[in-house]
């Protein structure tokens, strides 16, 4: 598949602003977090900023964006419409959250439940964005039971990254969070790892044969259906070359989880210096990069049924 | 609605004949043209007179070559459209109504007023039936012309998808699936018709024959296997023949 910018960008920006707003939510209102105003309008500022970029970003590759609003009306049937229709929803109990941070430096009572129920729906839109992909039978590669772990795991271990450099940045120290972020970041390394070995030992069940419904030892394309590169081709047709394909993955390995891991760890034994800071703010920029190459790598090696008529052998 | 009819009344659809086409892209051609000025209308083009022409198609015809181990590999041309299936993921995944499937025949169609143009659709078609239109912003597909089939100011016979009534050799056949009476559903009994990629589980309306098996040679009859000239007997011929034969 095509590796648009701007749903690598969506994806990543807004897992991990929704992965922020999850942790605060749920740390906030277990009385976790600094109730200083400042850290919250900080946070949560950073969190739904990651949010709305991403989810702007998406728009902007719509063919017709302003009919965007258009995109809620069908939850019952399909997973962008619920995605939408959550990401909205989101900004609700999320709005009511920061009020009682921010201007009331409270977070117990109402807004702890407030905060509970932004957990409770950032995490249902990260999953409806994932359902995008599972649900997509044409994609072998997208249409497993690896997809929806590897979103959300991804997007906490990204929001955690962010929460335990944010702390360190305001000096504060909370061994919940900053513990939490090496252990995010074995789950989703773990994660993605079976992710890769299922799709490099699988494959869909759809064949050359079975997509023109002949019975044959081969099926070689003879003369192509047109002369240049039409729609399919350039949406569904990326190839990535193999080798790139692996340079990729050891580029996403090293910046995505290696390093972030050893640097997270640095910070956690070190929390409250100054080595712990610069970790804390070094894995968060090495993540960024590794999650993007993740994210293009999930769309470039990503293979869509239909290159079975432009001489894919298997998909 | 992008949920979909629980069943349709009737289920129209095509039965694409394998072995009979000869891929001339005479249904493709006729397609682009009845649809830019039909339902879809247009089907827009980029640079069409260009180096890298590109544009709308709901018909694309591949060809080929199989090997099915009974001799040398056969061509099998190979038009590809939409299969208005059961099924259709390309209508549930859309999120804003603009893809639908009609209760009363099964046809899948795209209200481009409501199409926000994400793609989506695009993504969820294994037969990679639906295209995008650049010009537009938005995704087109095939109609089934439902603007020729239900258009009572043709004549009766004309009331078929221009992709049917065009094949010169008569590859291509139209009518209801649900009629176990109708041409489709004889063809499809009689010489196997078969939906493409089951396995996906979107339950194709079209149907596509495949190509018959091929003729076996003749048994020996103990005819001779190789004709000697017969000699001319008399005349200039003749003496030509005696000349050279001495």
């Amino acid at each position: 598949m095509h590796p648009a910018f701007s749903v690598i960008f969506f994806t990543t920006s807004s897992g991990a602003g929704y992965g922020l707003l999850a942790l605060m939510g749920l740390f906030g209102a277990a009385g976790q977090l600094p109730q200083d105003r400042w850290f919250g309008l900080t946070g949560l500022f950073i969190a739904l900023g990651l949010v709305s970029a991403g989810l702007l970003a998406s728009m902007l590759h719509l063919g017709r964006p302003e009919r965007a609003w258009r995109a809620m009306s069908q939850w019952r049937s399909s997973w962008l419409a619920r995605e939408g229709v959550l990401a909205l929803a989101t900004y609700v109990p999320a709005g009511i959250f920061a009020i009682g941070w921010v201007f009331l430096e409270n977070t117990s009572g109402l807004f702890a439940l407030m905060g509970v129920l932004s957990t409770v729906m950032a995490l249902l839109t990260v999953i409806a964005t994932s359902m995008i992909y599972r649900s997509l039978k044409t994609i072998h590669q997208w249409n497993n039971c690896w997809t929806l772990p590897g979103y959300v795991t991804l997007s906490l271990m990204t929001g955690a990254l962010l929460l335990s450099a944010l702390l360190m940045v305001f000096g504060e120290q909370v061994r919940a969070v900053h513990g939490l972020v090496p252990v995010a970041i074995v789950v989703a390394w773990i994660v993605k790892y079976v992710y890769w070995r299922f799709i490099d030992t699988t494959q869909s069940l759809a064949t050359p044969n079975s997509a023109i419904g002949v019975d044959g030892a081969s099926v070689k394309p003879l003369d192509p259906p047109h002369s240049t590169e039409n729609y399919l081709l350039k949406e569904m047709g990326f190839q990535v070359a193999r080798k790139h394909a692996t340079k990729l993955r050891l580029i996403s390995i090293a910046t995505l989880f290696v390093l972030p891991l050893v640097l997270s760890l640095i910070a956690y034994m070190g929390v409250g210096g100054m080595i712990a800071l610069i970790a804390a703010v070094l894995a968060v920029m090495l993540a960024g990069l590794g999650i993007l190459a993740e994210r293009w790598l999930f769309f470039a090696e990503a293979r869509h049924a239909v290159n079975l008529y432009y001489g894919a052998e298997s998909v | 609605m992008t949920s979909l009819p629980q069943s349709t009344n009737k289920r129209l659809g095509l039965v694409i004949d394998l072995d009979t086409c000869v891929g001339c892209h005479a249904c493709a051609t006729n397609c682009k043209e009845w649809n830019t000025g039909g339902h879809m209308a247009p089907l827009t083009d980029q640079n069409p007179y260009g180096k890298d022409p590109d544009g709308v198609w709901f018909n694309r015809v591949h060809s080929f070559e199989v090997d099915r181990g009974d001799g040398p590999g056969v061509t099998i041309n190979f038009p590809r459209s939409c299969m208005h299936c059961d099924n259709a993921a390309c209508v549930t995944v859309c999120p804003t109504g603009a893809s639908y499937k009609r209760a009363e025949d099964g046809i899948v169609l795209v209200n481009t007023d409501k199409c926000i143009g994400c793609k989506l659709c695009s993504w969820a078609c294994p037969y990679g039936a639906r295209e995008f239109d650049e010009d537009e912003g938005v995704m087109k597909k095939c109609t089934l012309c439902i603007d020729r089939i239900y258009n009572e100011t043709l004549d009766i016979e004309d009331r078929q998808p221009a992709c049917v009534l065009t094949c010169p050799v008569g590859a291509r056949h139209y009518g209801d699936f649900n009629d176990p009476n109708s041409n489709v559903s004889k063809l499809v009994a009689e010489r196997a018709g078969r939906p493409l990629m089951p396995e996906l589980g979107y339950n194709p309306t079209n149907r596509y024959l495949p190509p018959r098996a091929r003729r076996v040679d003749a048994e020996n009859i103990g005819a001779q296997s190789r004709l000697d000239p017969v000699s001319p007997r008399k005349g200039f011929l003749s003496w030509v023949d005696n000349a050279l034969s001495r």
